[in-house]
């Protein structure tokens, strides 16, 4: 198993016990040594007390998705250690606290054990029973250090710079690295055959979760107004925004702010104070997950309606109802695509990665303002909540907002009459006006019937008219929204097509198809409605592989209800785990296709 | 609904505000509702108080969730904007509003349906953060529109049209929003324009949540003998307790209001209401003795009206958060992000 840069750490301990700095320490310090890394955090839907896991995918190829397998585990919590045992790899390793006799344990011989008294080292080193349990994890890290070859240089930089402003920590800290280092040193042959070796493969790049990305995102976008009610996994969206916001949107002076959050009562209340505070003019969204979007439905089918811009941001987790709240799926696509009673169809953009949650973000309010309409951003679990290496975000200095067809009071004055619903343009949008801007502006809004001038009808014809308007709109939207990416390895009759998420899986699973001599063509839509580029690709391919993360291939029926797909040639692969989907999964799924005579 | 379009009419002898406007241009398209409807005295009262504040039309907002009351904003000012939003959730638009462009007037106009049944919990947390609104309810203790059912406001013996008397325990919009910290909280009567209008007046200029709860007879639904809703009833037994003048900043304040009954109380934005207390030992500052008075005079059939409860001292939803003066919706693009260079540095610990 002798191999450079290609290695799965996983973590095994107690949620509540402080191990997630441990194991961001040990994450970054990977990355600073110039080596792609996948951070995977598994974690309960609880406080305290329950097994959570992180896992370090080590690529030094780069690859962005979950790993299938586990090198090396370090199995901290008693309660797992039977499962966390089973799951190494033959050939890998597994450490444990050998603090305690454990004559009970399962064994394996076809991996190593290592055992470091990793808690008996702390509490004869540290005091208090607090700190003994931090260290223990620090100490762990010192031992994964040794046996991968961890620079410790750079542990050390990196506890520098976390505890700046409190220099005992670093002594400490350091203290419970040398403790696990020496140990694992001098009692195992280090490094492992399997191990890390530093490159220069990560220059230029970050690591971050997709919701502080988005948060950033909307800072950047100059949002003003976000309400919300907190809801895993979305809510460290808000909280990102919030840390922005505080940090640039603060007069020094005065102490005031160029912003507002709101913590909603519910769902219900933050979706009606984004449309409340899009309709007077402020860039407004709110960030929430599936059982916030079934609480917002009927006022997300109001600004369908009513043409009011929204943002949301829907953080998609595994349902249905309750479903499991820290695991991730793609299940909320058709839920939000046709959100609310009546005929209603919504503008969805699918992000990969936290890099598309930066940049989507002012497209969202772009989008959201030119079109008028609400525009929901469709993340996961996996983005929004686990760390990404991506390219290090930019700024284009010359963008500037698209605040759509809005009339001024300069435009007002010269006109006769305003009428909010008039098609003057032809594209389907019409233009608004907000209010206190000029007494021509005036209209009424309303999620009632009414006329192509705003006015309230029950009228057949005078209704049909604004609906059938709303339908151009469609249309023009189709040609807005951002399209698609497509790749084609050669000229050949099948493809992946997919979205969101399952792009880095997908990506390493067409690397591995083409080692087997399966070359398959790509396709990942960014945008609901689907654009041109997608029917035209999907019309060139006989077979086309769906590959999404929900049980009922969402993203399969919106092809063939959005743009008429043939569904025979559209061949769903569905992860549904909740787990994140990996590549060999897919790669499995497109085989057994082949064999069962499907076209390669 | 506009079938019969209003002519638009002024007689030169109008009155005009300062802003040369006369009522006539405060007025809506014509009302829908049943004739003799309680709501249409409202929106008349509506009328008159905004006409009398000289508000800017089109600085005003008019807000409302579903219902027969949620249908008036239709009726006054046309050239307000308005919002007739979803059942129950005007508060959640209006906070939003509110939070976008600080500089505009919010009358929200509700009913009992849609603040104390299915909007009831946006109607609690509007409360909560202060909102800086004038929030009506017409209160009739029916559902109008779907045709007599009981709304959560109807009295315990009070009778329907047809069927049982109702049981259960009514929500008091006044008690409610008194536990719950609002800061001007009125009771009126539609019949009753001469005391409703200084009261909306009031409740407008209020910095801060101010609910105003009409008793609006439904002359369909819940008009007749065994209401306690009816037009009889509330000229009956409802009574003043402490009426106020409302005294334009241009105004002075006549000697009069310095009498013992009399009490004047400034308002943050320089206006000032006087309080003419008809009971003379009634505090209407004081939480405790309004929510004994509501309560005695509840018990003792009693539908007390006037300026309930004022505390004009509370920081209203935007000082209590720290935000700009400038309405957020207004502040240029340029300031609202760190440009490229930060973003670069900010990223640092990120890698």
């Amino acid at each position: 198993m002798a191999s450079i840069n290609d290695v799965v750490i996983k973590i095994g301990t107690v949620n509540g016990t402080g191990s997630a700095s441990a194991n961001g320490l040990l994450r970054k310090a990977i990355f600073r040594m110039g080596v792609p890394v996948v951070g995977k955090n598994y974690f309960p839907s609880n406080i305290q007390g329950l097994p959570t896991w992180y896992e370090i995918r080590v690529t030094g190829d780069g690859y962005s998705c979950r790993s299938d397998r586990v090198d090396m585990m370090v199995a901290m919590n008693a309660q797992t250690y039977a499962r966390d045992l089973a799951e190494v790899e033959p050939g890998g390793c597994l450490i444990y606290d050998s603090t305690w006799p454990r004559s009970r344990l399962l064994n394996r011989d076809d991996i190593t054990i290592i055992g470091i008294p990793l808690s008996k080292m702390c509490n004869e080193h540290f005091d208090g029973a607090r700190a003994r349990i931090l260290m223990k994890n620090i100490a762990y890290v010192g031992a994964i250090a040794a046996l991968l070859d961890v620079d410790l240089e750079i542990i050390k930089s990196l506890l520098e710079e976390t505890f700046s402003t409190k220099q005992h920590l670093i002594a400490s800290n350091m203290e419970a690295i040398h403790l696990g280092y020496d140990h694992a040193s001098q009692n195992f042959p280090c490094p492992l055959p399997a191990r890390v070796e530093k490159m220069d493969a990560t220059k230029g790049h970050i690591v971050i979760d997709g919701n502080t990305a988005a948060g950033l995102g909307c800072m950047y976008a100059g949002a003003t107004v976000g309400a919300w009610y907190p809801i895993t996994p979305s809510t460290s969206l808000m909280d990102a925004f919030r840390t922005f916001c505080s940090r640039y949107r603060v007069d020094p002076e005065t102490g005031k702010r160029t912003y507002c959050i709101i913590q909603a009562e519910d769902e219900l209340a933050a979706i009606g104070m984004v449309l409340g505070a899009s309709w007077n003019g402020a860039r407004s969204f709110t960030p929430t997950s599936g059982p916030g979007i079934s609480l917002m439905s009927e006022f997300i089918g109001f600004a369908y309606y009513a043409e009011i811009p929204a943002v949301i941001f829907d953080v998609q987790r595994t349902g249905p109802s309750t479903g499991m709240p820290t695991r991730t799926q793609q299940c909320d696509l058709i839920s939000c695509a046709y959100a609310s009673h009546g005929d209603t169809k919504h503008v969805l953009l699918f992000p990969a990665d936290p890099a598309e949650c930066f940049y989507m973000s002012p497209q969202a309010f772009d989008l959201a303002e030119r079109l008028q309409t609400p525009v929901m951003v469709l993340t996961d679990l996996d983005i929004g909540m686990n760390d990404w290496m991506i390219p290090e975000l930019e700024w284009d200095e010359s963008y500037v907002p698209d605040r759509g067809k809005v009339y001024d009071a300069e435009d007002l004055e010269k006109m006769e009459k305003f009428y909010r619903y008039l098609d003057v343009d032809g594209d389907g949008i019409t233009y608004r006006t907000l209010p206190g801007v000029h007494p021509k502006g005036a209209y009424f809004t309303r999620g009632s019937g009414h006329t192509k001038l705003g006015a309230y009808t029950e009228d057949s014809a005078e209704y049909q008219e604004v609906v059938d308007r709303l339908l151009v709109k469609w249309e023009t939207t189709r040609t807005m929204v951002p399209d698609a990416e497509i790749r084609y390895s050669k000229f050949n009759k099948a493809a992946i097509l997919t979205l969101g998420s399952c792009d880095g899986a997908c990506k390493e699973a067409l690397d591995r198809l083409e080692q087997q001599k399966v070359g398959l063509n790509y396709c990942r839509v960014k945008a609901f409605p689907f654009t041109a580029a997608v029917r035209e690709f999907i019309d060139q391919h006989e077979v086309v592989y769906v590959v999404e993360q929900n049980r009922d291939a969402q993203l399969r029926t919106l092809l063939i209800n959005d743009i008429e797909a043939d569904q025979k040639k559209l061949v769903p692969l569905l992860h549904y785990d909740g787990m994140p989907i990996n590549a060999g999964s897919v790669v499995a799924g497109v085989l057994e296709e082949i064999a069962k005579g499907r076209a390669a | 609904m506009t079938y019969i379009a209003k002519p638009k009419i002024s007689h030169p002898s109008l009155p005009k505000n300062q802003l040369g406007l006369t009522t006539r241009d405060y007025e809506g398209v014509v009302s829908t509702l049943c004739a003799g409807c309680g709501h249409d005295s409202v929106t008349a009262a509506l009328i008159q108080a905004v006409f009398e504040l000289d508000i800017e039309p089109h600085m005003l907002a008019k807000m409302s969730g579903i219902g027969c009351s949620s249908k008036t904003p239709a009726y006054f000012v046309s050239q307000a904007h308005g919002f007739n939003s979803v059942h129950g959730r005007m508060p959640s638009v209006t906070t939003g509003a509110y939070a976008a462009n600080r500089d505009m007037t919010y009358v929200g106009v509700s009913g009992d349906g849609d603040s104390l049944s299915i909007g009831v919990g946006q109607f609690v947390h509007a409360i909560r953060r202060n909102l800086n609104m004038c929030y009506l309810i017409e209160n009739n203790g029916v559902y109008g529109l779907t045709k007599g059912q009981f709304s959560a406001s109807a009295d315990i013996g009070s009778k329907p049209k047809k069927g049982l008397p109702n049981q259960q325990e009514p929500i008091d919009p006044a008690s409610a929003a008194l536990a719950l910290g609002a800061t001007y909280i009125a009771r009126s009567f539609s019949g009753d324009k001469e005391q409703l209008v200084p009261l909306i007046k009031g409740a407008i200029m209020h910095s801060g949540f101010s609910l105003v709860d009409v008793i609006s007879p439904c002359v369909t639904f819940n008009d007749h003998e065994g209401s306690t809703k009816s037009y009889a009833h509330t000229r009956e037994f409802y009574k003043h307790v402490a009426n106020i003048d409302y005294i334009h900043p241009s105004e002075e304040i006549k000697a009069s209001y310095a009498e013992g009954d009399a009490m004047p109380i400034h308002l943050h934005g320089g206006d000032t209401i006087v309080l003419r207390k008809v009971d003379r030992a009634y505090d209407p500052t004081s939480r405790a003795e309004a929510f004994k008075l509501l309560r005695e005079r509840y018990n003792a059939g009693e539908i007390t009206t006037g300026l309930l409860y004022v505390n004009d001292e509370r920081a209203e939803m935007h000082e209590l958060m720290h935000n700009i003066d400038t309405p957020l919706a207004q502040l240029p693009y340029e300031g609202l992000h760190p440009g490229s260079d930060e973003l670069r540095k900010l990223q640092s610990r990120y890698r």
